[in-house]
Order: structure tokens, then sequence, then C-alpha cells
């Protein structure tokens, strides 16, 4: 039961620590700062996903997101805005926009959850946890998302070959 | 079980508390009495010239892109390395052929980017 007690003040921890450095990404004037608030959320969810017994796709937040996206997002910062002191404002127009759609996401999301049928296969003590690697492995393999896999290496093909294209046409402008 | 997380959950606060608490210790109990000399920069820096805070070609955008792609590339080769073994017994060359597939599909990419001058840097 101490345990248990522990275990729920450390996801109560980690939930803050999510929500709140998520409000900052959207609140902070500064765009630097809220590129980091934003590396919190990311490694926070991380958090959260270990909460879910889903461990390979916590490694993956960890690898992927807070490692790669992130810094792609500096880099972007770094490229488009000239100055990093770039301050955000915003609209009323854009505040009601993006109200709707985080409440649509919300709707989703809500969707997602009740129709999820496994859910009662977590238990709350982490007795059920098991490394999620193997089981995500043998999906893969043995042919039941084994096109899914294989479409992604295109999807990941495209985002390549349109990275590389981008960046081509800055090069020969410059000379 | 959860508590295998433990390590990492200690690791990580004892990185976050011991920065944190040597910067307020230093930042409370330290002397500040600057100096132009003391403000200057030392240990191996040089004077900047120009402002930093200038836009960066994009150029970093494409390794930025490259390292992510490949990135990504690198997660799906874990659960395939894992069930590689049970695999090959059952099905033979088959699971290698599905990840040769996968990595050669990327390596035309690589080619593209590395044909389209994407990672000379002159």
């Amino acid at each position: 039961m101490e345990f248990a007690g522990i275990k729920s003040l450390i996801f109560y921890a980690f939930a803050l620590l999510t929500v709140a450095s998520a409000v900052l990404v959207v609140t902070v004037r500064n765009i630097v700062h809220a590129a980091f608030s934003l590396m919190i959320t990311l490694f926070g969810v991380a958090g959260l996903y270990v909460f879910l017994q889903a461990d390979f796709l916590a490694a993956t937040q960890v690898i992927v997101y807070v490692g790669g996206i992130l810094v792609l997002i500096l880099f972007g910062v770094m490229m488009t805005s000239g100055r990093l002191q770039m301050r955000i404002q915003i609209e009323r127009g854009q505040l009601i926009l993006g109200g709707l759609v985080a409440l649509l996401i919300l709707l989703l999301l809500f969707g997602v959850i009740s129709n999820t049928p496994h859910w009662e296969g977590i238990k709350d003590d982490g007795s059920t946890l098991e490394p999620t690697t193997r089981t995500i492995g043998e999906m893969i393999m043995q042919g039941e998302f084994l096109l899914p896999f294989e479409v992604v290496s295109i999807l990941l093909l495209v985002a390549l070959i349109g990275a590389a294209l981008i960046s081509r046409k800055e090069v020969r402008d410059e000379e | 079980m959860l508590i295998d997380y433990l390590p990492i959950l200690l690791l990580l606060v004892f990185a976050i508390g011991f920065a944190a608490i040597n910067l307020a210790l230093s930042h409370l109990l330290g002397p500040k009495k600057p100096t132009p000399s003391k403000l200057s920069v030392y240990e191996s820096g040089v004077q900047p010239v120009g402002n930093a805070r200038q836009r960066f070609t994009i150029r970093f955008d494409l390794i930025a892109m490259l390292f992510i792609i490949f990135d990504i590339e690198v997660v799906f080769l874990y659960p395939w390395a894992i069930v590689f073994k049970k695999f090959s017994e059952s099905s033979g060359y088959f699971i290698l052929i599905e990840m040769l597939v996968f990595i050669g599909i990327l390596f035309l990419g690589y080619i593209y980017a590395w044909k389209k001058g994407g990672l000379t840097w002159d």
C-alpha cells in the first residue's frame, strides 16, 4: 500500500509537470522559452507512457520527440524568425479557432479511450507490466502490420526527399 | 514492473537536484563584485564578433531531418531485433528480407540526399 501511495504521488507530479509546461508553451511570449517548455511537456508525456505500461512508446517518445523533433523545432525558430526574441501575438480569432480545435481533439481522445477494449488489463499496481517491445515486434513481423511497417519507410522516404529538395533550393539561391 | 523504473527516476531527481542546488547555492552565497575583467570571456573563450541572433542556414534543417528519419529507423530496428531469432528459426530469411526492404527504401532517399549535395558543406 505504501508503494501505491508513492506511485500515485509520482504520477500526479508527472501529470502536473506535463500540464503546467503545456500551458507555458501556449502562454509564454518568448518563442524559445515555449520550445523548451515543450521539451518538458514531451518528457512528461514519456513519463505518463511509463505509467500506462507502454515502455517502448516511452523510450520512443524520448528518442524521437525529445531528442529529434525538438531540435527540428529549435532549428525552425533559428531559420525563420531572424531574431530569437520574436514575440508571439495572439489574436481573438486565433483563440476561438484554437479552442475549437482543442475541443475537437479532446472529444476524439475521449472516443478513443472509451473504445479501447484492453483498458482494464492494466493493473494499478503495475503487476501486469511486461516489456511491450517483443509484442510489437511479433505484431509487425507476423504479417498483421507488415504492410503498414513497409509503408512507414515510404513515408520517411518522402520526408527525406522533401527535406533534401528544400535545402537544395536554398543552396541554388545563394549561388 | 513499475519499480524497475525507479533507478531512472532517481537519476533524474539527482541530476536535476544537483544542478539546481548548485546554481541556487552559488547564487545565494557567492559574493558579487563584478569588474570589467571579471565579466570578460575567460577559459579559452574569445570575444564575440557580431550578433549571434541571426538567421541560420537551412542546411541545418536537412541534417536534423536526416537525424530524425534514421532515428525512427533505429526505433523500428529494436522490436525487429528482439523477435529476429524466433522468426528466423520458423520462417528462415523472410524476416531479414522484410527489414532489408525497409532499410533499402530509406537508403534510396539517403542516396538521393547525397547526390543532391545535401551532405556537402561548402
